[in-house]
């Protein structure tokens, strides 16, 4: 067991793991939020704008959203990873390095996210929107006190999967010269073959990846009111 | 008579377009007045869906009018007819409650859709609940309550807004019949205390009987008849009426059990205190022993509705005719076309 950690490899790897982990993390998260910021109103509109149910979106705008998610999302990320190499020039000032392989996360993942809200959003059923409408609602009202309210379980699923895939994206990243976990399984354990490093860093993304799913999980089935109905505090209240 | 609330006048209603297109709804008029309770009763596809939506313009009529409480609801801005459904209710079949709030937070929705402040819409939730019968289910989510529950929950939310109409789209049409009869007591209670008008779509002949005052059919977007429930159950005039009046085709088996009878009378009780044995009278009284060819009468509030075609010998049938018109509540008339 002392031989174990007496091992250099070992040692370099509980040396870095801590800042790599941290690596991933945050450039998860942050392409995370920045995904739903795009790929979240898109998701949206793709369900609330069609036939002009609920939004009055122009019938040649919805088929060009349409085809720019596809595009986008047909394109293999390490391609993608590549093709935004400009872009990320462009929007950084560099094309290496956590912060820049942010870029492409948010790229591959904005497309990706709108396809899953608007899964989510469809499963709500059209007769409440249109009980909704009947009570005067706004569509701006129907789209946040109900759709996004209603399908709140399924939006938070939607999330832990995106979420995941990110963090895998983000491992892939580790090819063009992102930090974090991928990097160092890439970069130290597979080339220049650690394989401490390389099944060190595989196994941290396994524990993450079930962390995060975990607490998604949870998180989507305590709120359910349909499968949790835990009668309301509020009742007390007079 | 009360001025009608509600006009609908030569209402067209098509889907789609070309070859596709679908009439939903082919110059339909009806008028429904302050106060009453009004069915729209018709087949599925006869277009009553399409017909109550065209009162709140969930969906838009190709042609026509919508005039309701005064206001002409095609000529409103988008503002202005969101303000306008606020004080049309609607309740539906699948109830439509939102799964994710309480009973009590479904009914301030449309008080938070107001502007209520929260401590106002709590406090008219909780009445409401109490009008419902609910009062002690304010914390419980749908997923929690019986779907009697769940439209009482639905009740409650349409009448937080103060509506001056409530429509009802196949409101019973998930409930157990004893279900259906408490929500539609609940329905009848709402239009005699609060003096909303009620518009009932069903299928449901039964439902239109139980509350009721005046019925007009629908039939593939046609509006077939309209008038009192009473004198629909009575003589239903159009064939639509006739189908829904007698669901499984009585004049058809009337047909051929008339061959041998020399003359065919059609009954018609229109409400007296109860059924009189006349039958037995007209034996007694007559002596001419009539013939029960079909029947279809029904009890609304302990008062005999319906018809019974009667199969009398030759000699005697004037007499008995006689007999029979000088009761009182009952018509008669002769069904010569029966006997071919």
């Amino acid at each position: 067991m002392a031989d174990f950690f007496a091992d250099p490899q070992v040692l370099r790897f509980l040396q870095e793991a801590p800042f790599a982990i941290w690596e991933t993390v945050y450039a998860t998260l942050i392409a995370t939020a920045l995904s739903y910021v795009i790929g979240l109103p898109l998701g949206v509109v793709l369900v609330a704008g069609e036939n002009g149910r609920i939004l009055k979106v122009p019938g040649p705008l919805m088929t060009a959203l349409n085809v720019a998610v596809n595009l986008l999302r047909s394109v293999p990320f390490l391609i993608l990873m590549v093709i935004v190499i400009p872009l990320s020039r462009l929007l950084l000032g560099t094309s290496v390095g956590t912060p820049a392989s942010i870029v492409p996360l948010v790229a591959a993942a904005a497309p990706f996210v709108a396809r899953i809200v608007e899964s989510s959003l469809r499963e709500l059923d059209a007769g409440v929107v249109e009980a909704a409408q009947a009570m005067g609602c706004s569509p701006w009202q129907i789209i946040t006190k109900v759709m996004l309210s209603e399908c709140r379980p399924s939006l938070i699923n939607g999330l832990t999967t995106a979420t995941i895939t990110i963090l895998s994206y983000g491992a892939m990243a580790g090819a063009i010269g992102a930090g974090g976990l991928g990097s160092m399984a890439l970069m130290k354990g597979y080339q220049r073959q650690m394989t401490v490093m390389l099944w060190g860093s595989v196994i941290l993304l396994v524990l993450l990846v079930q962390l995060i799913q975990s607490i998604g999980t949870a998180l989507s089935v305590k709120t359910d009111r349909r499968i949790n109905p835990t009668e309301s505090r509020r009742r007390k209240r007079k | 008579m009360a001025e009608p609330i509600i006009q609908l006048k030569h209402l067209t209603k098509r889907f789609g377009g070309g070859e596709n297109e679908v009439r939903a709804l082919e110059d339909v008029s009806i008028e429904v007045r302050a106060g009453e309770i009004f069915g729209v009763i018709g087949l599925s596809g006869a277009g009553k869906s399409t017909l109550v939506r065209c009162i709140n313009l969930l969906e838009r009529p190709t042609a026509g009018e919508v005039i309701v409480d005064g206001r002409d609801m095609l000529r409103l801005t988008e503002k202005e007819l969101r303000r306008a459904r606020q004080s049309i209710g609607m309740i539906f079949q699948s109830f439509n409650l939102l799964m994710q709030r309480t009973a009590l937070d479904n009914i301030c929705f449309p008080l938070e859709l107001a502007g209520t402040p929260r401590r106002e819409a709590v406090r008219r939730a909780g009445e409401l609940l109490e009008l419902v019968d609910l009062a002690g289910r304010a914390g419980a989510y749908p997923a929690q309550l019986s779907g009697g529950q769940k439209q009482r929950v639905a009740i409650a939310r349409t009448l937080a807004t103060n509506p001056r109409v409530l429509l009802c789209d196949e409101a019973t049409s998930a409930l157990d019949p004893k279900t259906t009869r408490d929500i539609l007591r609940l329905i009848q209670d709402i239009n005699k205390r609060l003096g909303i008008t009620v518009v009932v779509i069903t299928h449901e002949m039964k439902v239109i009987e139980e509350i009721c005052a005046r019925v007009a059919i629908l039939d593939h977007g046609h509006l077939a008849e309209t008038g009192t429930v009473e004198e629909i159950f009575a003589s239903p005039s159009s064939e639509a009426g006739r189908r829904l009046v007698y669901p499984d085709g009585v004049p058809e088996e009337v047909l051929s059990s008339a061959a041998g009878q020399d003359r065919v009378i059609r009954v018609a009780f229109n409400g007296g205190t109860s059924y009189q044995p006349l039958i037995a009278t007209l034996a007694i009284d007559c002596g001419v022993k009539a013939n029960i060819l079909g029947a279809d009468t029904r009890n609304i509030d302990g008062r005999a509705f319906g018809t019974m075609l009667l199969g009398l010998p030759r000699e005697g049938a004037g007499k008995a005719m006689a007999y029979i018109r000088a009761q009182k509540d009952i018509t008669v008339e002769e069904v010569p076309d029966y006997h071919g």
